[in-house]
């Protein structure tokens, strides 16, 4: 028997989404970003001087990334402040991020992106790292492309297209597996990808296949959104 | 490139040797290093473990506590995996706040365990919503020579089977000096162990060497088992560093990936009784 999504999508089917540029006036660029209940806004400050002055690299800019869930956005208050999760999230998405941009331009210096949850209904990281790209183009950072994010699921034998928070604690046969994945909007070339739960290796190859089409959904979204800040 | 102590030369021979299908050693790219695998590291330690693999060892141990069940698991014992990268092992280490690659190594460790279900937690409750066992899994590099995450994950898994749980006296504390013969609560056939195959130009390795570690610009850290003892199953996996894979890089890694966990997994069999 397929499995039958609590909130009635198909399978392949992704939440609405909405994205908005410039949602931070004393930022260089931003952006916030959503997958139905999970919303996310990110800040980009820089290129700017760096310190500590050891951290420079002559060379180019650096990206730096934090990550956070503001400590209502989840049911159980999140403790403010640093934990193991987002200290790795940053880092997994300074990688997602850093292979579109071209910083040689700016030696010395650092570009800051700044990513908090302000309601968290699973998927946040790839919610985050959709606006994190948006708010890099409307600060004018030299790109290559668009890097878009989206969840593969596996709700224990089948795979299902941005996993929501229901999803995620589904415990039957072989439970959740979630997938964080983002890929340059026009190649293919994947800068993340986490995996928790159970599934075969075999089964990989399909869940990749299957975010393809979430991929151009949600550089769609991007594109339009930065184009309506254009025309104001 | 992530290196400052690496010459260009090195990198640049390194880069034409592995495309040529070669290593400094002698290995294939996709070739293990051997490993050995010694127990009782502590006696003060519930299990514990120390891998030696090429010139990388690391030790871990597993201590059990009484503890309280985290809010959103009530009726679970309680898992955690840490450690720190000890300046005693690596010129490169430093000592202070723990840094983004020993936080890496203990959340994969951890995740490749905790999603497998090898432990379970369930039967680690001492009094249902009030006082369960808590594992305590850490971890230590002695010397580092490469591939740090999946030396780690073996010694954990080889300390975790090794590992009893200690009697409680009639306070309900633990006494260490009683001798237990308890065991920990362990899936049978489930032995999640950490792959990592790190990209140089074009070229997968596996278990590099400190050196080759250094010059590789792409990495991806699998956590598989072959789940009780049916089918392969990916339990957790993470990309690091900058450079990107393409899905093709990914599906070839699928095929190779069973091959390479039964490699290793063959190993580790000599060391477990």
């Amino acid at each position: 028997m397929t499995f039958k999504r609590p909130d009635g999508r198909k399978l392949d089917e992704i939440r609405p989404i909405t994205a908005k540029i410039g949602v931070v006036p004393n930022a260089d660029g931003s952006a916030m970003f959503s997958f139905g209940k999970t919303v996310a806004i990110a800040a980009v400050y820089g290129p700017r001087m760096l310190h500590p002055q050891h951290m420079q690299d002559p060379k180019t800019a650096i990206l730096r990334v934090n990550y956070d869930l503001l400590s209502f956005s989840v049911s159980d208050r999140k403790k403010p402040g640093p934990s193991r999760r987002s200290q790795e999230i940053s880092k997994v998405t300074e990688w997602a991020l850093s292979p579109v941009l071209d910083l040689k331009d700016f030696p010395n210096t650092v570009v800051d992106v700044q990513i908090y949850i302000l309601q968290a209904n699973a998927s946040t990281r790839v919610a985050g790292i959709n606006a994190a790209s948006m708010a890099l183009a409307q600060a004018g950072i030299p790109m290559k492309d668009l890097v878009c994010a989206v969840s593969v699921g596996k709700m224990d034998k089948d795979l299902v297209v941005d996993v929501n928070d229901e999803e995620e604690h589904f415990e039957d046969g072989e439970g959740a597996t979630d997938i964080a994945l983002t890929r340059m909007a026009n190649s293919d070339k994947f800068t993340l990808l986490q995996l928790d739960g159970k599934i075969q290796p075999e089964i990989m190859p399909k869940a990749l296949a299957l975010a393809d089409k979430a991929f151009a959904k949600v550089y769609e979204v991007q594109k339009k959104a930065l184009k309506e800040v254009e025309a104001e | 490139m992530s290196s400052m102590s690496l010459s260009s030369l090195t990198y640049n021979t390194l880069l034409k040797m592995l495309s040529a299908g070669k290593r400094f050693d002698g290995r294939k790219l996709l070739e293990q290093r051997d490993f050995t695998v010694e127990y009782d590291v502590s006696y003060k330690a519930e299990g514990s473990a120390r891998v030696k693999l090429g010139k990388t060892e690391v030790v871990v141990g597993v201590k059990l506590g009484v503890g309280e069940p985290y809010p959103d698991s009530m009726d679970s014992g309680n898992l955690s995996v840490s450690g720190d990268l000890l300046p005693l092992a690596s010129p490169r280490f430093e000592s202070g706040p723990p840094k983004y690659p020993s936080l890496e190594l203990t959340r994969l460790v951890e995740r490749a365990i905790r999603e497998s279900g090898v432990i379970d937690l369930k039967k680690l409750v001492i009094k249902e919503g009030e006082k369960v066992w808590s594992v305590m899994i850490d971890i230590y590099p002695i010397n580092d020579d490469g591939a740090l995450i999946d030396a780690a994950s073996i010694a954990a898994m080889a300390a975790l089977m090794r590992a009893h749980i200690p009697e409680l006296d009639e306070n309900g504390r633990i006494d260490y000096d009683k001798k237990s013969t308890k065991k920990l609560p362990l899936m049978e056939g489930t032995i999640p162990l950490s792959i990592t195959l790190y990209k140089l130009g074009d070229s997968l390795i596996v278990d590099p060497t400190r050196e080759e570690e250094e010059a590789c610009d792409g990495k991806i850290v699998w956590g598989i088992s072959h789940y009780k003892g049916k089918e392969h199953m990916i339990h957790s996996c993470q990309k690091g560093m900058e450079a990107p894979l393409s899905s093709d890089e990914l599906t070839s890694m699928m095929k190779n990936l069973p091959k390479l966990y039964d490699d290793t997994l063959k190993k580790l069999k000599k060391f477990l009784k």
